[in-house]
């Protein structure tokens, strides 16, 4: 029988030659992950099961990122419970501040997680490696607290819908700029329960950080997970990285999908999802006059090298606005090094930006940059609920790093063009 | 077992960051976090709640983040279970893995209104609604999530692999 690449992951792993939509399996997972707000509740529980050790000390990535650099006693408090727990049990993935990064940047980047993978996350956006052609998502602590016992988990095989996009993007659209056309298309909930398989010639030609942007914002969309086909670009990614063999798996051509959509993305401009839901997406050159006083540019969606790039690129011998606070968080160390090395940092720095160690930090209203009362804000996260950033009555303007970077500079939301 | 109480009405798409915003999540202790559950909804906790009573949402609810603190805050807070339209895929598995009791019912969600009187058979998932006299069917539980119920949530049933 056909299958789709996600079901194709979900049968290797659960030892089986094949699975349906619908059917419960137990898989055995290849890596488990928490951060620092989601491991501290896992290793409770983890201490309740009675299990004398973890499942395997090298398949357990711990990443305190959230409020790190710890921004108050009780987040240090939380922080130390997981570097107890990682010195105990002789995690080796443990990543502490100096060689953390936001998990989601970090993992895939020190060869974590390769193709044909199945990775599960005590963080939603664990669905970020889909673009690596693996199965990821997101869980809660428990669920991780019983994978860190068991080495697998029980998963419900998901139906999949596929969305195919054809031709050459416009200058300055991204991967965020599909992935947030989709989302205002089909609905906060239009993929819930499911899978979401990104292919056709624009995915085929998306650099591997596009991807990681497209798939780690499957979630907006409810969906269990992103995937995107590996090929030569996924190749040259993890070729000298994966610590691990890593195995290519491809839908069939007559594989079943509950839904196609299909895009001339061509036609795709960037994107701007207005507040409170990333479904509120419209192109820039729609966006009427929208004061900002703040851009962030960073986050397990748009803090990689070719987002920086992009953002230097617009912000290059410009100032930002006297009304605007510009605030960089490169993903990673590696990241911040090799922004470091190209230049990047230094135009940040003359722009007017404050940059920062890597941290998810206002992504989450965590700390590093909060919104109070009626403050607007565009950045390039994932997620503009109300009061995710800061105070209730704040706003969050969701775009790709072009469209930050050069909102940054006007003062109010504009195309990259409009700074040119 | 039978669940009795008041509902509370929220609307679609109440998302994690909702019902505990960030800004809580350095800590993991269930009175705390049920200090601050729904600071970040519209409308937020009702005032005249009472233990035991129910929230009733539309689609999608807890959808957001995977933090297992929002369905522990709720419970926490002595919210007896919630019933909504739809629920976000990491919230479902979090709540039955804690223990809060949740039902799937699209038609009940639409028609309840803010302080029906609620019964919920949570064994079958039938919802009467003791104001109106409606009953409606929830969504089956899978088979699987029963087995964990009957456990006693996730962490006895892989705690019974270990024994
Ligand atoms: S950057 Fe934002 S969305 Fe990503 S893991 Fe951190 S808090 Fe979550």
């Amino acid at each position: 029988m056909p299958m789709t690449i996600t079901e194709k992951i979900l049968a290797a792993h659960a030892g089986k030659d094949q699975v349906v939509p619908g059917e419960l399996i137990n898989a055995k997972i290849d890596l488990a992950l928490g951060n620092d707000i989601t491991a501290p509740v896992a290793i409770r529980e983890f201490n309740k099961i009675g299990a004398e050790d973890i499942f395997d000390r090298e398949r357990i990535a711990l990443v305190p990122d959230h409020f790190t650099p710890n921004k108050d006693i009780q987040s240090a408090e939380q922080a130390k419970i997981i570097r107890n727990f990682a010195c105990k049990h002789k995690i080796v993935n443990y990543f502490d501040v100096g060689r953390m990064g936001i998990e989601h940047c970090l993992l895939p980047e020190q060869g974590l997680v390769g193709p044909g993978d199945l990775v599960i996350g005590a963080d939603s956006h664990t669905c970020t490696y889909g673009a690596l052609g693996a199965f990821s998502t997101g869980m809660g602590s428990t669920d991780i607290a019983a994978a860190m016992a068991l080495g697998e988990t029980w998963l419900k095989v998901p139906e999949s819908i596929k969305f195919v996009f054809e031709g050459e993007l416009k200058p300055w659209v991204s991967g965020k700029d599909l992935i947030l056309r989709i989302i205002g298309d089909i609905g906060v909930d239009g993929a819930l329960y499911r899978a979401m398989e990104f292919t056709g010639s624009t995915i085929e030609n998306l650099s591997i950080d596009g991807r990681f942007t497209m798939c780690n914002m499957a979630i907006e969309a409810g969906a269990k997970n992103g995937i995107i086909p590996p090929d030569e670009i996924t190749r040259a990614y993890v070729e000298r990285r994966c610590r691990r063999p890593f195995k290519f798996y491809h839908s069939d051509p007559d594989a079943k999908y509950a839904q196609v959509y299909r895009y001339d993305a061509t036609e795709i401009e960037p994107q701007v999802a207005f507040p409170h839901m990333p479904e509120n997406s419209r192109p820039v050159s729609e966006a009427g006059y929208v004061e900002i006083d703040q851009s962030v540019i960073g986050s397990c969606t748009n803090g990689r090298i070719e987002d920086l790039r992009v953002a230097a690129k617009v912000l290059k011998g410009k100032q930002v606005h006297k009304n605007v606070r510009l605030i960089i968080l490169p993903g990673t160390q590696d990241i911040y090094l090799q922004a470091l090395k190209e230049g990047l940092i230094e135009v940040f720095i003359k722009a007017g930006a404050a940059v920062s160690t890597p941290t998810c930090g206002p992504c989450l209203g965590g700390h590093m940059g909060i919104l109070a009362s009626g403050e607007r804000c565009i950045a390039t996260t994932n997620r503009n609920f109300v009061g995710r950033m800061g105070h209730l009555e704040s706003e969050i303007y969701l775009s790709n790093p072009a469209v930050a970077a050069a909102s940054s500079i006007r003062g109010r939301i504009v195309g990259p063009w409009e700074v040119e | 077992m039978e669940i009795r109480g008041k509902s509370w009405r929220f609307g679609s798409d109440v998302d994690t960051d909702a019902i505990i915003p960030a800004r809580y999540l350095n800590t993991s202790d269930p009175a705390e976090l049920a200090a601050h559950c729904m600071e970040g909804a519209v409308p937020s906790f009702p005032s005249g709640f009472k233990t035991g009573d129910i929230f009733v949402a539309g689609k999608n609810f807890g959808c957001g983040s995977s933090r297992e603190h929002a369905p522990i805050a709720i419970k926490a807070a002595g919210v007896s279970c919630v019933i909504a339209g739809t629920f976000a895929r990491i919230f479902y598995r979090n709540a039955f893995n804690i223990g809060l009791p949740i039902f799937e019912s699209v038609e009940a969600a639409e028609d309840i209104l803010e302080g029906d009187e609620l019964a919920v058979a949570a064994d079958t998932g039938v919802i009467t609604n003791l104001t109106t006299g409606k009953t409606y069917a929830s969504a089956p539980v899978p088979p699987f999530m029963q087995e964990i119920i009957a456990a006693g949530g996730l962490i006895n049933y892989v705690a019974n692999k270990f024994k």
